[in-house]
């Protein structure tokens, strides 16, 4: 017997994590050849974000795919970001689990420590060849190079070459060459696509993407960094006992109490002593010497002490103003007529951990009516390509009635359909992904709640608007009546009569009996050509305001004259009986950029079509938010 | 169709125009009532034994785009008709269809809906469309039968014409005016009608002669029949007093041919007196009959099962034979041509299935 266990002992070598990884390489993404691809630039773009927004930096990125033979790819990813110390490179680049942010307890991309490391492995796996980076820091005059690859049995960084070199063109940044098996696809889950979405949750990146030489530029749409979130401790709920017994055993407090109030986050003194007494344990103890039994306790007695909710400034959501924008800078080209104003709810928590979710949907215009609706998935800022039906955000949405909402849904469950594209962000201090791949968000119910309450509250705008199509479809069938046949049958029934023509006003008013408001605009020249009809077809006459919501800095020219209000425009509106206004305004706006809104006041609402109740917040500025040339290109 | 009531039908017609002006000036908004064109609003008018309008109105209004739309190309169309009754024209349905793409909004999108308004037109003003000077395209059904009559040609001329000796083997042709003024009956020796729904049993009587043998006057109806092949019979029917017997494929549309002549159809209620033969007989192909005579049949179709079951609550067919023939066909779900009788010879059908049916009615 003890022979046997002997020779075994002598095979059990120890496993290490590259060897590990190495042999479960689907674990990190890397289980087909397209997605090689999109996974290495998705970890390489990450931490760039990551680190330049760390830094303060408004991220500049630089992403480049070259075929070098067959399913062979150089992967080039720049950043500008704050660039890395020589001695910190072969750890960041050579070392499985090296990473600043696994115990940082804030919202970032990076979560394990794994992430580029693992793309130098699989490169250097599927290849042969060695990863080369080139960084530079701050003030330095010269830029570090190191080409290395990864020793599997030792989770080791090989190094094969390091110099200094010149590295004028940037002040700081880093610069990583990976070659890669892979294949590049086209398509939703192309890389390609990877980075549009990418643009999309990061208005304030500038992403240059060049494809076998083909180059496209996704342009920034704000000059906003994202809040800068801040670190936070533990939060009581969300600690594993592991954890906690690591903790009390390096702590160098003198007394659990004191433990308890410095090392996490929410735990005032009074709750600290709830927790002591709760466990039955002598809060003045040292902390190392408690026993395992009652380091169990104290675990249980902390879930079980109410506790506030952690500080959400750990945490940084995009915003409904820069959601909109964002998806406006990217989905242009389906010419959407309406951009529901996004939503972010307030922070929530499971298991400790602090997390939001956002929506945003875009409906109409070119997006296509008959196929399901794109749902567009995002774990802190980061686009999520696959997995995408083991997903909760997804799950949220198929468990909706979208019915009530205006789109269709056969058997009022699952993926809904119409021409709409729904948008979903979490920002968690732990996103709960299924898989170390990070590619779909687990089923937590707290997380599917929150994310059913933020889209039921956008889908609600979505319906307003559809309502407002149809009701605007009824009346412009009125429109037409009024305008077109009742003169005709008129002028026709006195022609045959032998009669002079009647006049048509009362019966138009009693065919139509509201105020009609109706714009249009045309794009010409760098702006828009709004036109503004109005007329009163009710058989009164009317003395209200009627307001334009559009900035008045941007409007070049108007007839008649508005006066300046709240945040836009008021016209003081006297029509008599089936009289009209027509407003000419020339507004100096990008293509694509013009929505105008338009109010009416002291009036009840049913009587007004193509026109809302001024809304409560008229008089409160809107968040200035900075706008830019912002614009996808693409030339060869 | 004389002078003096195209000038009543314009009055008629100028009614409506000034009703519609009327509304407008006291600020209304303006409307006509139609009587519904539905088997829904048809009840039976004892005293002509035919099925005429009921007393339900709908309201075409100019709230509605569709009711202003109608209510515009009502005018336009009245516009129309009182100026070719001025210049002495007249205008074919079809051409006042093709006319009306110059009528801007009024104009129509497909000729029925150009048709349909006449009609209506028909039920308000209670004129006929001849009195408006429109008249439908010629459809030529035929006659075949010792019976002899007086046309008023194109010139003014009266001719007299033998529809069995002094035309070809495809008959004599009925104009779409078949009234007095152009037709006149002045003699017959035959001693029945018989109505035929298809051009090749008509052709296959023909070839029998069956119209020598059995003193018949053979008329093609063409499928649903002309208004003019409608009221031609009827006036047989009245003026010469024939019996007048339909014989029709056997299935649910050929049902609804023979109670077109009958009873009057659904379209034309509003004409049902003038157009319905009350006591025209059915000898067509009927459910008892394909189990009789073991015809070869065809499926019905899920449009024609749908068709016999809305004729079980069609107020023409409550009759017993009517009923428990249609319910029969649908429980055989098998529907059958006439020429499906020459399964048993071409003479079959003169020598064996109209005597027996015809003998059976008392007709022979
Ligand atoms: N472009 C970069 N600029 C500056 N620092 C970087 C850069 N890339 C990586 N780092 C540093 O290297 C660490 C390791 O990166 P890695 O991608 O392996 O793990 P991670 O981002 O922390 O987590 P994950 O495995 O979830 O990606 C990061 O935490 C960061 O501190
Ligand atoms: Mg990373």
């Amino acid at each position: 017997m003890a022979d046997i266990a002997e020779s075994l002992a002598e095979k059990q070598k120890e496993i290490s994590v590259s060897e590990f990884f190495e042999r479960n390489r689907h674990v990190l993404g890397f289980d087909s050849m397209p997605k090689s691809l999109i996974t290495a630039v998705k970890e390489g773009v990450d931490n760039a974000l990551d680190a330049c927004e760390e830094a303060g930096i408004l991220p500049e990125l630089y992403v480049e795919l070259k075929k070098e033979e067959d399913n062979e790819y150089l992967i080039v990813i720049q950043d500008n970001g704050p660039g890395i110390v020589r001695k910190n490179i072969p750890k960041v680049f050579g070392q499985l689990l090296y990473g600043s942010r696994f115990h940082a307890i804030r919202q970032s991309r990076g979560q394990q420590g794994i992430g580029i490391s693992g793309v130098v492995m699989y490169g250097f796996l599927s290849t042969g060849r060695p990863a080369r980076i080139v960084s530079k820091t701050k003030g330095k005059s010269a830029a570090t190079e190191v080409v290395l690859r990864i020793d599997t049995k030792k989770n080791r960084a090989e190094i094969i070459k390091e110099d200094v070199l010149l590295w004028d063109e940037v002040e700081h940044g880093t610069r990583i060459e990976v070659h890669i098996k892979g294949r590049l696809i086209k398509g939703k889950q192309s890389v390609y696509e990877y980075l549009r979405r990418t643009a999309i949750v990061n208005p304030h990146t500038r992403i240059t993407y060049v494809e076998n030489g083909t180059k496209y530029i996704f342009e920034r749409a704000t000059e906003i960094l994202p809040r800068s979130t801040v670190e936070i401790k533990p939060h009581p709920y969300g600690v594993e006992l592991g954890t906690l017994i690591k903790m009390l055993k390096s702590a160098k407090n003198r007394k659990v109490k004191a433990f308890l109030t410095d090392e996490f986050s929410r735990v005032s003194s009074s709750v600290a002593e709830e927790i002591c007494r709760k466990a039955g344990v002598d809060p003045s103890k040292k902390p190392a010497e408690l026993t395992p039994q009652e380091a169990k306790s104290l675990h249980r007695a902390m879930n079980k002490v109410r506790i506030m909710a952690p500080p959400s400034d750990c945490l940084s959501p995009i915003g409904a103003p820069l959601i909109k924008k964002g998806l406006k800078n990217v989905m242009k080209e389906y010419k959407p007529e309406y951009y529901v104003p996004p939503v972010t709810r307030e922070p929530s928590v499971y298991r400790g951990n602090p997390f939001q979710v956002e929506v945003g949907i875009v409906y109409g215009g070119d997006l296509p009516k008959d196929r399901p609706v794109e749902i567009l998935r995002f774990a802190n800022r980061v686009p999520l390509l696959y997995q995408q039906g083991a997903c909760a955000l997804t799950h949220a949405v198929e468990r909706m009635n979208w019915k009530q909402y205006g789109l269709e849904q056969k058997g009022g469950k699952g993926i809904p359909s119409g021409p709409a594209v729904i948008l979903i962000h979490i920002a968690s201090t732990r996103v709960p992904f299924t898989s170390e791949a990070k590619e779909a968000v687990a089923d937590i119910p707290e997380i599917l709640d929150e994310t059913t309450k933020a889209l039921k509250e956008c889908a609600r705008h979505l319906r307003l608007h559809i309502n407002k199509l149809q009701k605007k479809k009824k009346t412009s069938e009125k429109f037409v009546i009024v305008r077109k046949i009742i003169p005709e049958i008129a002028r026709k029934s006195a022609e045959i009569t032998g009669n002079p023509v009647p006049p048509i006003d009362r019966t138009i008013t009693s065919i139509m009996g509201v105020l009609w408001v109706d714009d249009d605009a045309k794009y010409s020249k760098n702006g828009y050509d709004v036109s503004v009809k109005v007329i009163n077809y009710t058989p009164k006459r009317l003395r209200i305001p009627l307001y334009l919501d559009i900035e008045p800095e941007v409007v070049e020219s108007m007839e008649p004259q508005a006066e300046r209000d709240g945040r836009g425009l008021r016209y003081d509106l006297d029509l008599q009986s089936t009289e009209e206004l027509d407003i000419k305004l020339r507004l100096r706006l990008e293509k694509g950029e013009y929505s105008m809104d338009i109010y009416t006041d002291k009036i009840n609402p049913v009587l007004v079509v193509g026109a809302d109740p001024l809304p409560g917040d008229w008089d409160i500025e809107a968040e200035k938010v900075i706008v830019s040339g912002a614009e996808v290109s693409g030339d060869e | 169709m004389s002078e003096q009531s195209q000038s009543e039908a314009v009055k008629e017609l100028e009614k409506i125009a000034e009703d519609i002006y009327r509304q407008i000036k006291e600020g209304k908004i303006p409307e006509m009532k139609i009587p519904v064109r539905t088997k829904n609003n048809i009840v039976f008018d004892i005293r002509h034994g035919v099925w005429k309008y009921g007393g339900n109105f709908g309201k075409r209004s100019a709230k509605k785009l569709d009711g202003a739309y109608m209510l515009l190309r009502t005018l336009y169309i009245l516009d129309f008709i009182k100026e070719m009754i001025e210049q002495r024209k007249s205008s074919t349905l079809r051409e006042m269809y093709y006319i009306s793409e110059g009528w801007n909004e009024a104009k129509f999108h497909a000729q029925d809906e150009s048709n349909n308004l006449v009609e209506d037109l028909e039920i308000v003003t209670r004129y006929m469309r001849e009195d408006f000077k429109l008249r439908p395209e010629e459809d030529g059904a035929r006659v075949i039968g010792n019976i002899t009559i007086n046309e008023t040609n194109r010139k003014g001329v009266k001719k007299r014409i033998n529809c069995r000796d002094d035309v070809g083997d495809s008959g004599y042709t009925i104009p779409y005016n078949v009234e007095r003024e152009k037709i006149e009956f002045l003699d017959v020796d035959a001693d029945f009608v018989i109505a035929i729904e298809t051009g090749g049993m008509f052709d296959r009587l023909v070839e029998n002669g069956f119209d020598e043998k059995e003193r018949a006057v053979l008329v093609h109806l063409k499928g649903q029949p002309a208004r003019s092949t409608r009221r031609f019979l009827k006036r047989m029917n009245e003026e010469m007093g024939l019996p007048v017997v339909v014989f029709t494929d056997g299935d649910p549309w050929s049902f609804r041919i023979f109670a077109s002549v009958a009873y009057g159809a659904i379209k034309t209620a509003h004409l049902s007196e003038y157009l319905a033969t009350p006591t025209a007989e059915f000898v067509g192909i009927t459910a008892s009959d394909i189990l009789n005579y073991d015809l070869p049949t065809d499926k019905l179709s899920e449009r024609d099962v749908d068709a016999l079951k809305a004729e079980l609550s069609d107020p023409r067919f409550q009759t017993e034979f009517w009923t428990s023939e249609i319910k029969a066909m649908l429980e055989l779900k098998k529907k059958a041509e006439q020429q499906a009788l020459a399964k048993y010879g071409l003479d079959f059908v003169t020598d064996t299935y109209l005597p027996e049916k015809l003998s059976d009615m008392g007709i022979l």
